[in-house]
């Protein structure tokens, strides 16, 4: 049929397309610069502060040694490739793993308030790593920190699964819901294990910094695994973007167009889940950026998953190297967890983001 | 392509919604499934677009078991244009249109030159080309509508399935969609309310009662006042469009009846 029309473009969608086309890579390209600055200038400021073309070079020193020659101290170098770099890099895990998962999220249950630690993943990271913390790591059978959150989280995630299941079939607003309510009895369980603990010297102070977020436990050695995951499951994800706009259209619609929605649902409650659990382990309950992120990408590209997660992930990861930027210097030489900052910035922003986009619309 | 259903059985949480159901529409005909409010009459549909697996019987478009395919291949033949509460998500027309190429795309490929001739054709069948970057949150009732034919369309199908199209829409609208739907010429199944838009639009009806189908055919053999007041429970004058000719009913007020009489 109309085989003579088959091919036929209009100039007017061939330029709309280049237009779209060369305005999603320059941003790609725009966000990548700015990426690199983010980290640069994490890796420079700091207590002590350390020049922008030295940072450079004593990176580029440890990549390839005798390219140019040392004019820094030992310590200078420490404090750059020891503590500064991974935790910069921790901060792109985390912000590009945050606002993914959110992001997938967001068209999984077709809700505009979902963040990654819906499905009570964080509550259930939150009791392991205080059992830890309050208790002795014995309790938990010797789990690290970090470990002991991850199997908190997986435990939670299985019994929200369960929980939501009837008879084979999953639906969002039982996952939802199953997921609001283990957060209020995990959120119980972490409060009297605090509570338990307030003695001195029983790890309070540090309950609450792992609670609010922190990238304060970066280190080179636990960056791998979790970078790897990260990047896995993002690809992973952007592989799925047209079934998640034929989602975040609506169940039905999705159905009538080929997509098995029982089954992309577990998938995506799985992927998702692992993404946050990976990072919440290491960093904690970082708030906000998983929820933020993701509309303000919008507002950018537009609704379509084959751009919104690319520049997502690129922009959770700059947003989150600076708040952690100025989460450990606004109050130096005390540090503030970077969850707080997110959430003390990225309120108001998004306030009037809000404001601002719905006068736009009406 | 043919699309038929024969003997079908559906649950919804262990009751029993449609019973027993067997229809077909042939190649190029256009199919009205009409029932009061709770009939079954979109959950049949469900069944052939996938949604519902029936307990008993089966749905076949072409010759193959659409539940023996997978929804892929399924999607691929049949198209869909259901009612569904859109998102708080700003997608733009041609996003929205550009969906239907789903069935139609693997994970690692992108929209060729052709699908976007596909997606371009589509919009122009339905004249929305013009509002391709709109938001489609933006449009009318009767502009949103074309929009989901015109993703149908995107899909390439052999098959068409409406639920309601009519709905929340002016009567200028609820005209343009049915003469779009049947102008495409294609094999359409569609759900419908208004019993004189499917008189006049659709070639045979079905008429269901509590999921089971009380009469087919003709319009004229289907909207008689005897099967409207048994199904319907209201008492109906069949006459004639004074211009088209084809069939038309007057519906006489439920208390003109009891007072009157």
């Amino acid at each position: 049929m109309d085989t003579t029309t088959r091919h036929t473009v209009s100039r007017e969608t061939i330029v709309q397309a280049i237009k779209q086309i060369t305005f999603f890579w320059t941003l790609v390209m725009l966000l990548l610069v700015g990426l690199v600055v983010a980290i640069v200038t994490a890796v420079a400021v700091g207590s002590i502060s350390i020049p922008l073309g030295t940072v450079v070079r004593i990176i580029i020193e440890q990549l390839r040694p005798g390219i140019v020659t040392p004019t820094w101290t030992p310590t200078e170098a420490q404090i750059v490739w020891d503590f500064r770099l991974p935790r910069a890099l921790l901060g792109v895990i985390v912000g590009a793993a945050l606002a993914v998962s959110g992001t997938t999220l967001q068209a999984m249950v077709r809700n505009p308030l979902a963040d990654p630690y819906i499905f009570g993943v964080s509550s259930g990271a939150s009791v392991g790593a205080v059992a830890v913390l309050t208790l002795g790591t014995a309790f938990v059978g010797g789990l690290s920190l970090s470990l002991a959150a991850f199997v908190g989280a997986l435990i939670a995630m299985a019994v929200v699964y369960l929980m939501a299941q009837q008879q084979g079939r999953t639906t969002p607003m039982r996952l939802v819901l199953a997921g609001v309510a283990l957060n209020y009895v995990l959120s119980a369980v972490t409060s009297y294990l605090v509570l338990r603990a307030s003695g001195p010297n029983q790890g309070v102070t540090a309950v609450l910094t792992w609670l609010a977020g922190s990238l304060g436990s970066a280190e080179w050695s636990n960056l791998g695994l979790p970078g790897l995951v990260v990047f896995t499951v993002t690809c992973v994800l952007m592989l799925q973007a047209r079934a998640l706009n034929a989602l975040l259209a609506g169940e039905e619609t999705a159905t009538g167009l080929g997509i098995d929605v029982e089954r992309f649902r577990i998938r995506l409650f799985i992927l998702t889940s692992l993404l946050v659990g990976v990072v919440v382990a290491i960093s904690g309950a970082i708030g906000f950026v998983g929820l933020m992120i993701p509309h303000i990408v919008r507002m950018i590209v537009g609704a379509d998953h084959r751009r919104v997660l690319p520049i997502a992930a690129l922009l959770g990861s700059i947003y989150l190297v600076l708040v952690d930027l100025i989460a450990r210097t606004i109050i130096a030489p005390q540090e503030l967890p970077v969850g707080m900052v997110t959430a003390i910035f990225g309120g108001p922003f998004f306030l009037w983001l809000l404001r601002h986009r719905m006068g736009s619309t009406r | 392509m043919q699309l038929t259903t024969q003997a079908i059985d559906v649950d919804i949480v262990g009751q029993r919604i449609v019973e027993g159901v067997s229809l077909h529409v042939e190649s190029g005909e256009l199919v009205g499934l009409i029932g009061p409010n709770g009939s079954g009459k979109s959950t049949l549909l469900r069944t052939v677009y996938r949604l519902l697996r029936p307990v008993a019987g089966y749905v076949r478009v072409g010759e193959d078991d659409v539940w023996k395919m997978s929804a892929r291949e399924s999607a691929q033949r049949t198209g869909v244009v259901v009612q569904e509460a859109p998102s708080d998500f700003e997608f733009t027309v041609r996003e929205i249109v550009e969906m239907g190429r789903t069935p139609h795309k693997g994970r690692f490929t992108n929209d060729t030159r052709e699908d976007m001739a596909i997606v371009e054709q589509a919009l122009q069948r339905v004249r929305m080309n013009s509002f391709a970057d709109r938001q489609y949150q933006t449009l009318s009732g009767g502009e949103k509508q074309r929009v989901l034919v015109a993703r149908a369309l995107a899909q390439q199908p052999k098959v068409l399935v409406l639920d309601e199209p009519t709905n929340h829409l002016d009567i200028h609208y609820q005209l343009e969609i049915l003469d779009l739907v049947r102008a495409l010429g294609l094999t359409t199944l569609v759900t419908l309310h208004d019993l004189n838009l499917a008189a006049a639009y659709c070639q045979r009806l079905y008429l269901l009662k509590q999921g089971s189908i009380v009469a087919d055919g003709s319009p004229e053999t289907v909207l008689t006042p005897t099967l409207i007041r048994e199904v319907f429970n209201v008492d109906a004058v069949v006459g004639q469009h004074p211009i088209t000719g084809s069939l038309q009913l007057s519906f006489v007020g439920l208390d003109m009846v009891t007072s009157g009489n």
